[in-house]
């Protein structure tokens, strides 16, 4: 099967009285890695459910390749769902566990049955299931527990029988709400590898659902992040880095997450930082309070810069999180991140002061949209 | 005091034992003993006169003992597969399946476990007396056949079934009736077995419904034969009359004690992870 496109457009859908989507379009393309992120509740699963038809949706419509499955039910969407709790069937070994979504679907009732089945299923459909079981089960490296039952697991090995599942038939997508979360620190990062590694190499199209932004960048083509029931920005990790739409994509993008200082644009269209102009400036109709995103590495102590109070420094092996608040504004938290060698220059009362190349920052409008800015020819630092 | 404390428990549950198991004691020496001993108070448990073999081989053989054993497994057997094949399925729908009205109907099911069998009686023989159904084993069975109870054991059973496995096997092509005693009901085995427990024993034990629909000796269930059987056969004669209650309720007691693993288990509820 070749890899699917799927789209949604105008999906819908409330529980009772909350609006849980807000009409969402969403074209995702076939053979990519697209993610969706954003803050546990904000309907990534809700979206993900109503791709596999496990959901309905109030309104809008769901299309797999050229095909219209809104009305389809979930077993002829020909997807496969990897779930967090990874669902597997506790009475079936894992061997059971993987044929079953072939057996399902290439052998009649009368053939699935425990005892009489082995009689009436036509040999040649049955050693293809087992050859294709074995085949999966090799590519996660989970032959010897064939014959386990799903309890005798240690939950990375659950977690490989349920993709192993999901990749014995060659759907036109994978569906994964948020497969790893219930692994240890180590393992996740490991399994992040190797999913990227089974994407590679499949080449099939991947929608994953994630709460974890670090999942999200370090795997994903493209990143859909979502904030109650919309898509904020969909984009490439980079843009969603280098370019956050909103203030909500700026804040949940990043380790650690971006510094925001309440900043005024005044009449002229001036950006007035901490009491001073910034050298960018934004067209006139965007005059009020506005917020300015600068990330932890864009910052740099320098004479001159903005007073920040040091409250302490965190060494990460290479890497070294200075964090603290603003000398004038207790309220706001500023946190640098520079190389673990540099000095944190810090004055007698504890302050330091930064700066930062000001065409990097980020400026958002009350709104919380992006604005852009313009930078003139001269630059200020 | 550490012994104290830890048989204390022990103890105080054995005493409250004994009244519960008396009149099962009493009616296994009474079967022992010979029709002079009968009324002789003392619980002494070597009767003077072992008189077992005359009252045991008199309750099997001047009764039908194994015809109304026969009529017994019909009845229980018929009215468990009834109940488990309707409730199964209304539990998983109560449970598992969302459509307008669930909590309504659940209530309602709730509420119909208040209503006692007894207030029943009256309109289920006039029915079945006008549908000329009287002295037929159905008439024994069909009032059993849908048991709120039932529905509400696996309803509270099935609720902690994984929903992700449902929605698995629903991706996967398996259909709702497939999920719904394949995977779901599978999970739920003690409550399974449990229910089969209380059902098993109520009705094989039941005198009260067939006394009223059957009046035919043939179709009579072990209560109620032994009760025809005490008036005809044998006026007095306790001894074998206890006789044949104790070959009544042996099989329910081996009923009980196979069971009785998956029957706790399935009465605490904690069936499925
Ligand atoms: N079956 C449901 N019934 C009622 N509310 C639901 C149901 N499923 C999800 N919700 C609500 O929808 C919102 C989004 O849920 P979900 O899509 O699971 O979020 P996420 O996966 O992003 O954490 C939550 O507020 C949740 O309470
Ligand atoms: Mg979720």
């Amino acid at each position: 099967m070749q890899p699917q496109s799927l789209q949604l457009s105008g999906i819908r859908k409330g529980f009772g009285a909350d609006d849980v989507l807000k009409e969402i379009d969403l074209s995702v393309r076939p053979g990519e890695f697209l993610s969706l992120v954003g803050m546990s509740g904000c309907g990534k699963s809700t979206l993900l459910r109503i791709m596999a038809g496990l959901e309905t949706p109030d309104s809008g419509t769901v299309s797999i390749g050229s095909r219209d499955v809104t009305n389809v039910d979930p077993s002829d969407r020909d997807l496969a769902m990897v779930f967090q709790s990874y669902a597997l069937y506790p009475h079936m070994s894992v061997r059971q566990n993987i044929a079953t979504p072939l057996r399902m679907r290439n052998l009649s009732l009368g053939a699935r049955l425990p005892l009489i089945g082995r009689m009436t299923a036509k040999a040649s459909v049955l050693s293809k299931i087992d050859a294709a079981v074995n085949e999966a089960a090799d590519v996660l490296q989970i032959g010897h527990l064939l014959d386990r039952k799903p309890a005798q697991l240690s939950g990375g090995q659950r977690q490989r029988v349920a993709l192993a599942r999901a990749l014995v038939r060659s759907p036109a997508a994978f569906l994964m709400d948020e497969p790893l979360s219930n692994l240890d620190a180590k393992l996740r990062a490991h399994m992040r590898e190797e999913l990227s590694g089974l994407h590679r190499r499949l080449g099939a199209t991947f929608i994953y659902v994630t709460h974890d932004q670090i999942e999200a960048m370090t795997m994903s083509d493209r990143i859909a992040l979502m904030s109650s029931g919309r898509i904020e920005q969909l984009g490439t990790p980079d843009e969603l880095y280098q370019q956050p739409a909103t203030v909500t994509v700026a804040r949940f993008i990043g380790t650690p997450s971006i510094n925001l200082l309440p900043v005024e644009i005044d009449a002229s269209g001036r950006v007035m930082a901490l009491g001073r102009p910034l050298g960018v400036s934004v067209p006139a109709r965007y005059a009020g309070p506005a917020m300015l995103g600068i990330r932890a590495e864009d910052l740099r102590p320098a004479a001159g810069g903005f007073a920040v109070k040091v409250l302490r420094s965190e060494t990460y092996g290479a890497d070294r999180y200075v964090t603290g608040h603003l000398a004038d504004d207790q309220a706001v938290c500023i946190v640098m991140r520079q190389a673990a060698g540099d000095p944190i220059a810090v004055n007698g009362e504890g302050l330091s002061h930064l700066v930062f190349p000001e065409q990097r920052a980020h400026l958002f409008g009350a709104d919380g949209n992006r604005i852009e800015t313009t930078v003139p020819a001269r630059i200020a630092i | 005091m550490v012994l104290l404390r830890k048989y204390l428990p022990h103890l105080v549950l054995a005493l409250g034992a004994i009244p519960m198991l008396l009149p099962f004691y009493w009616m296994l020496l009474t079967s022992f003993r010979s029709p002079a001993e009968i009324f002789d108070v003392s619980l002494w448990p070597i009767p003077k006169n072992f008189d077992a073999v005359e009252n045991y081989a008199r309750a099997a053989g001047q009764v039908p003992m194994a015809r109304f054993m026969l009529n017994g497994v019909i009845v229980c057997l018929g009215i468990l597969i009834a109940q488990v094949l309707t409730a199964v399925p209304a539990a998983y729908a109560l449970a598992k399946l969302r459509f307008p009205a669930r909590k309504l109907m659940l209530s309602l099911v709730i509420a119909a476990l208040c209503i006692p069998m007894q207030a029943l009686a009256l309109p289920l023989y006039v029915g079945l007396a006008k549908t000329d159904l009287l002295n037929t084993y159905f008439a024994m069975m069909s009032p059993f056949f849908l048991s709120v109870f039932a529905i509400f054991l696996f309803h509270q059973s099935f609720r902690s079934y994984p929903d992700e496995i449902i929605e698995a096997a629903r991706i996967d092509g398996f259909s709702e009736m497939e999920i719904c005693w394949g995977l779901v009901l599978r999970g739920s085995l003690p409550s399974l077995a449990a229910f089969a427990v209380f059902s098993l024993v109520a009705h094989w034990n039941d005198l009260y419904w067939p006394m009223i629909v059957v009046t035919d000796t043939n179709l009579a269930p072990p209560p109620l034969g032994m009760l025809f059987f005490s008036d005809v056969e044998s006026g007095a004669n306790y001894g074998a009359l206890m006789a044949g209650a104790t070959i009544i309720t042996a099989p329910m007691v081996v009923c009980f004690l196979f069971a009785r693993k998956h029957f706790i288990a399935g009465l605490t509820m904690t069936g499925v992870k």
